[in-house]
């Protein structure tokens, strides 16, 4: 226990707070370049996504993408970029966001796709056209799931974050690497509670967000929503 | 390629040291989350708190994790032990839910029969629920061992030995040859779990694929 | 012989399911349980080999209470027959047809040998053996539950709407099979169903049951028709309609009860 004595230690020393290699602005970097990554993932997958769902055409591709993102090592996306690009934040946040694409594209296409087609068919029948149905039925009851898809991109993001600072000196990696190299295991392990803490805050985060989601927005009647259950998880622990 | 042929005995030996850290931790993983799955299938509340911790478990990352480990278990941090413990953790985390959703999709009422006819609950559970179970946990063991597998390159970082090797020495020693033999080789090891585990469950599930090959129309009233 | 003795089901937080029902059901007799659905006939049965546990009374099998009797080693000897055939999926025909007697220890070689005889008592191919139960049709299946019913050769057969999923003609079919069965077995069976026709076709007596599993009227076939207890019984059987002008005919020496359409609903006691 006097591990995490020490790692305690390391983050209640002030001196660990300011400056460019502080905790804030490391938290605030990490933070950045996730929602950054993850904002661009979004802008790419998700019309794609909402589309493949609408028309029901290409699900075997969005099958294919999220199979083949999960038997891709994330480090090695990384480093092979990092060798391409060379050192900086090009590489990371490229790899970034090829690593969220697959979640929020599955969460979209998964979530329009699995709309009822009764309610859909109704839409039409009441003089509907598709765009129509596009952003008033099929995405809002669609809300739940989509989200769920971001929270899977985003909590990926983040973990690769921290592998980011392999080949950057960025964000909150950066205390496991340095502390690695220099083997001061109390900043490795305050780094890596750091980390830990912060993927745990989004995932509550977005675990309520889902839910708002799906009591509001996509069945505002019922007081249980059931989204946490059925949000496609096709995050990897990196 | 040329930098494969002059390396292969290493990329051989790498990928054993990858199959000895990732095969006993997808056994563990499985070993445990049965048990697990099982219980929160049948008590519904236990159940919900077992599966939300294990939804806050996947979501710490690997790397802070492997750091955590050490700490938590006593193990040496640059040993195989942590980085086992680590993809069990993962694994465990991800399977309870397809474990839990496996057991539910047993029909109840062949469980009931099984019940009416004298299975005690231990031949319940061993001649019923699990062979049942396994379709749907074998999708879930599947999508583990495949993330297992990719994920086991991640023990480079802290120094255990494996296909990630690759990955780090070839992106410090700059060649791309040898970071992409690392990426193609873990994959094809994915691919292989993978593949194996899909015969094994044609195997366990005879069953199951003679339904889908040849249906026979069924008098079903209600 | 089975007696139930004021038996009382109440299920937690529902109301009365079955209350103070008294019954004998005599050896080797067939008495069919009949009510609409909900009327508590499946909580009655399942109370015989403690698939429920009355909330008060008890269940008497020759003259012993079933709570005396270890849960599993009883349901081992008391064959049991649901609605959706309760075969295990993944196990073949043969399989199932042997499961209890392969619970109870029969070496599998032998317990397959007798379950495929049995398959031929209950009208179907060996052949089909080695298929799994999804392969077959809903009637092949009831047939087949039928045969694992019997096959640690139990005194008694439950039988609860065994034949409710199968179409009509194929229920035919399964009734004549289950008359001629029981003509050569003389078990004590008790059958429950919702189809009054089925009930005077196969039971030596029957008991038609009200809401909470309340006995309107009991007596065999011919009683019932011949004189309704109340407008309850007498809605239920339907002896208003046209259809139901019963006359008797003898066929091989037993009395069956034919109705105005010409198709046997009865056979009447000797
Ligand atoms: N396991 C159970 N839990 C709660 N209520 C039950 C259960 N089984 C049956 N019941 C209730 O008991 C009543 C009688 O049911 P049942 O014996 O199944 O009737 P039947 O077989 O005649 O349709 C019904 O109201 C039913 O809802
Ligand atoms: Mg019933």
């Amino acid at each position: 226990m006097n591990l995490f004595l020490d790692a305690l230690a390391w983050l209640t020393d002030p001196a660990h707070w300011t400056g460019p290699g502080g905790v804030p602005t490391r938290v605030l970097q990490h933070l950045a370049i996730t929602f950054a990554a993850v904002t661009a993932a979004a802008i790419l997958a998700l019309p794609a996504g909402v589309l493949i769902g609408h028309t029901r055409k290409g699900a075997g591709l969005v099958g294919a993408i999220a199979g083949a993102a999960r038997a891709i090592p994330t480090l090695g996306l990384l480093t092979l970029l990092g060798l391409a690009l060379g050192i900086g934040l090009k590489a990371p946040l490229i790899a970034l966001i090829v690593l969220a694409v697959p979640s929020v594209l599955a969460g979209a296409y998964a979530g329009v796709q699995n709309v009822d087609t009764a309610i859909t068919g109704a839409a039409r029948a009441i003089g509907m056209n598709p765009r129509q149905i596009v952003f008033q039925v099929e995405i809002p009851l669609a809300a739940p799931v989509l989200i769920g898809g971001l929270r899977a991109a985003t909590l990926q993001v983040v973990a690769t974050a921290t592998l980011a600072a392999y080949t950057a000196d960025f964000g909150l990696g950066r205390y496991l690497f340095s502390g690695l190299k220099s083997r001061d295991y109390a900043e490795m392990l305050a780094g890596a509670l750091l980390v830990a803490a912060l993927a745990l805050l989004l995932e509550l985060l977005f675990a309520a967000g889902q839910r708002l989601a799906a009591k509001r927005i996509a069945a505002p009647a019922h007081e249980k929503g059931a989204a946490e259950s059925d949000s496609p998880r096709e995050k990897e622990p990196v | 390629m040329n930098w494969l042929s002059l390396n292969w005995p290493q990329v051989i030996e790498l990928t054993r040291d990858h199959l000895l850290l990732s095969a006993p931790a997808l056994l563990l993983s499985v070993l445990i989350a049965v048990p697990i799955g099982r219980l929160a299938q049948q008590r519904p509340r236990i159940g919900g708190a077992l599966l939300g911790a294990a939804s806050l478990l996947y979501a710490i990352p690997a790397l802070p994790l492997l750091i955590i480990i050490p700490a938590l278990f006593g193990v040496p941090l640059r040993s195989p032990a942590t980085m086992v413990i680590a993809l069990t953790v993962y694994g465990v985390a991800l399977l309870v839910r397809t474990a839990a959703d496996a057991f539910g999709s047993v029909d109840p009422r062949v469980r009931e029969a099984a019940v009416a006819v004298g299975h005690s609950p231990r031949s319940v559970f061993w001649r019923v629920d699990l062979p049942l179970a396994v379709p749907v946990l074998l999708a879930g063991v599947r999508v583990v061992a495949v993330s297992t597998v990719s994920l086991v390159t991640i023990g480079a970082l802290i120094g255990v030995p494996s296909l990630g090797t690759l990955l780090t020495d070839g992106f410090q020693r700059g060649i791309p040859a040898e970071v992409a033999t690392g990426i193609i080789a873990t994959m094809a090891l994915a691919l292989l779990f993978d593949a194996l585990l899909v015969a094994a469950g044609r195997a366990l599930t005879p069953w199951a694929t003679i339904r889908h090959e040849r249906p026979l129309p069924q008098e079903e009233t209600t | 012989m089975i007696e139930f003795e004021t038996v009382s089901k109440t299920y937690p937080g529902q109301s009365v399911a079955v209350a103070d029902f008294s019954l004998v059901v005599p050896s080797h007799r067939t008495v069919v349980l009949v009510g609409s659905s909900g009327s508590g006939k499946s909580t009655l049965l399942r109370t015989v080999n403690r698939m429920v546990e009355p909330t008060s009374g008890r269940v008497l099998i020759d003259d012993e209470d079933v709570r005396e009797r270890d849960p599993v080693a009883l349901r081992r000897s008391i064959g049991y027959v649901l609605q959706h055939g309760g075969l295990l999926p993944h196990r073949s025909v043969l399989d199932n047809i042997a499961t209890v007697p392969v619970l109870k220890g029969t070496p599998k070689r032998r317990a397959r040998t007798a379950a495929s005889e049995l398959l031929e008592r209950v009208g179907l191919d060996p052949k089909i053996g080695r298929r799994y139960p999804g392969q077959l049709s809903g009637g092949q299946q009831q047939r087949v539950g039928v045969a694992r019913a019997l096959a640690a050769d139990p005194n008694i057969l439950l039988m609860d709407e065994p034949f409710g999923a199968v179409d009509p003609i194929m229920r035919r079919e399964l009734q004549e099979e289950l008359l001629r069965l029981q003509a050569e077995l003389h078990k004590t069976i008790v059958f429950v169903t919702h189809d009054i026709d089925e009930a005077f076709l196969l039971g030596d007596e029957v008991v038609v049951l009200r809401e909470g599993g309340v006995i309107a009227q009991r007596g065999t076939p011919a009683e019932i028709l011949g004189a309704p207890a109340d407008d309850f019984v007498r809605d239920f059987v339907g002896a208003d309609r046209a259809e139901r002008e019963l006359h008797i005919t003898t066929v091989d020496g037993r009395s069956i009860a034919v109705d105005g359409t010409g198709r046997p609903v009865g056979v009447l006691a000797p």
